[in-house]
């Protein structure tokens, strides 16, 4: 899976999941803020992720993960 | 002084409609809200039948957040409360700034059981299951998502006694109003439908297995019945103290004025004659009026064969020679179990408040015990003031209130 195609499906995935705008979704923005997420949607996040790319992952892991931008980087050494 | 307690809300969501005026409709035409499944079928029903309710959409009306802990029936008694409120004219200011209280009937939350226990299994990781698993999960399910989302602040609390919760849920709150504990209380009850839910009691034998006519399986108080049809969905009822209602300029729409209770101290499933009378005969009491003046009986007859039989061997009991009309609504709706106590207060305030007695449709023949009820089997054109409503349940718990329309 090439990044771009990472990019392309978190941020669909994310923004249907989430109910934000894809728009606001850009590599830079923080995750946390951008979807309203606390700490009980990050476990949906951490289980969105392992869902769609079968990446075995928890909290603690993705709350190190700040921005879209990370969230791709991360995405992409896990299943690289 | 005990302070009197009025209703001044109530919203239904259930398989006779949606809202108060589409179920007003059912009543009056004696539609029955029961339907085949074919999926329970494939799962290895004995019993396909069950009440249809469709899950409300609440996408655009909460947020992700919100919905995310709700199970199903959640999202009716949400539909059902948003409605009573409103009729209340309780808006979320008055909910913010003042203490309004949370009763409410539930005694199951199957699915989201089931379907986290898959996942862990399935995938062997418990945080898969998401964050919406443990709250949906609960039985107070849906008295922790509606006090989080209409930000109520007073008594937050489920109530778990079987059949008759909902109906308990009213009497409790209505003696948290008299005593003058609360001023108001969002009471009710709400029942889950999915085949989770029900595949157990499905397993004991006692739903109907009428599978070729499912709108004449529930048939309360009938000869020729054979089981109960299990339904479900949400019903709210909101009471109020009379002083709170009148400085609120709230509609008045009824008031509570006798809850009576009882356990029959007996067999889990099987029901007694002497429980169930002595809730009656409580609920009397407690109201402080003549039988007579009860002028309409909403039984809580599943369509069982000993529990309708005993049933209106107590109402036989209790009211002697008086023969007001009994019927259940059930025969309409099927067993809407944690939640019927409440719906089946508001199918009666339907009836007071439109002058008549929704048929107990399926009534084509009395057995020996009912034939010493007034059962009607068609639509009866009547004025009455004041109604009693049975719940029993599994345990032996009984609940009766009696509700009169609001004079003044």
């Amino acid at each position: 899976m090439t990044k771009g195609e990472i990019i392309s499906k978190v941020n669909s995935l994310l923004a249907e999941e989430f109910e934000v705008e894809e728009s606001v979704i850009t590599p830079e923005a923080n995750i946390k803020k951008t979807l309203e997420l606390d700490s009980l949607s990050l476990v949906d996040l951490v289980a969105l992720i392992d869902g769609e790319f079968g990446i075995k992952t928890n909290g603690a892991e993705m709350s190190k993960v700040g921005t879209f931008s990370e969230l791709y980087d991360f995405i992409e050494s896990k299943i690289a | 002084m005990e302070r009197r307690v009025v209703i001044t809300g109530v919203g239904i969501y259930s398989c006779l409609g949606k809202n108060l005026y589409e179920v007003k409709q059912s009543l009056w035409d004696g539609k029955s809200g029961i339907i085949f499944d074919e999926v329970r079928k494939s799962m290895g029903f004995r019993s396909a039948l069950t009440g249809h309710v469709d899950l409300p959409n609440l996408k655009g009306i909460l947020s992700r957040n919100q919905r995310v802990y709700m199970p199903e029936q959640a999202q009716y008694a949400y539909m059902a409360t948003a409605e009573a409120l409103k009729i209340a004219n309780l808006g979320q200011d008055y909910l913010d700034s003042h203490e309004v209280g949370l009763l409410y009937g539930n005694d199951s939350s199957a699915e989201p059981v089931v379907k986290s226990v898959d996942t862990m299994r399935e995938k062997g990781d418990t945080t898969l299951i998401g964050s919406g698993g443990i709250f949906q999960s609960m039985n107070s399910a849906v008295t922790m998502n509606l006090s989080c989302i209409f930000k109520l602040k007073g008594i937050n609390l489920t109530v778990s006694g079987a059949c008759a919760s909902g109906s308990h849920a009213i009497g409790l709150g209505s003696l948290l109003i008299k005593w003058g504990l609360q001023d108001i209380v969002v009471c009710g009850g709400a029942q889950e439908i999915n085949p989770y839910s029900v595949c157990s009691f499905d397993g004991i034998s006692a739903f109907s297995t009428r599978e070729s006519e499912p709108t004449k399986a529930s048939r309360p108080f009938d000869r020729d019945r054979d089981g109960l049809v299990p339904s479900g969905g949400g019903a709210t009822v909101i009471i109020e103290s009379l002083e709170s209602a009148i400085k609120r300029g709230a509609p008045i729409l009824a008031e509570v004025i006798g809850y009576g209770f009882s356990s029959n101290g007996d067999h889990i499933s099987v029901p007694n004659v002497d429980g169930p009378r002595r809730s009656l005969e409580m609920a009397i009491r407690e109201a402080g009026i003549r039988k007579e003046e009860i002028g309409y009986v909403n039984a809580h007859a599943t369509s069982t064969h000993v529990g309708d039989q005993n049933e209106a061997k107590a109402i036989a009991a209790v009211f002697d020679d008086y023969k007001p009309e009994v019927t259940s609504t059930k025969s309409q709706t099927g067993h809407e179990m944690w939640m019927a106590g409440a719906s089946e207060v508001i199918y009666s305030m339907i009836m007071m408040k439109n002058d008549f007695i929704a048929a107990n449709i399926n009534f084509e023949n009395p057995d020996e015990d009912s034939a010493k009820l007034n059962i009607p089997g068609q639509r009866v054109s009547k004025h009455f003031d004041t109604f009693l409503s049975n719940s029993f349940g599994f345990g032996g718990t009984n609940s009766t209130l009696i509700v009169r329309d609001f004079k003044g």
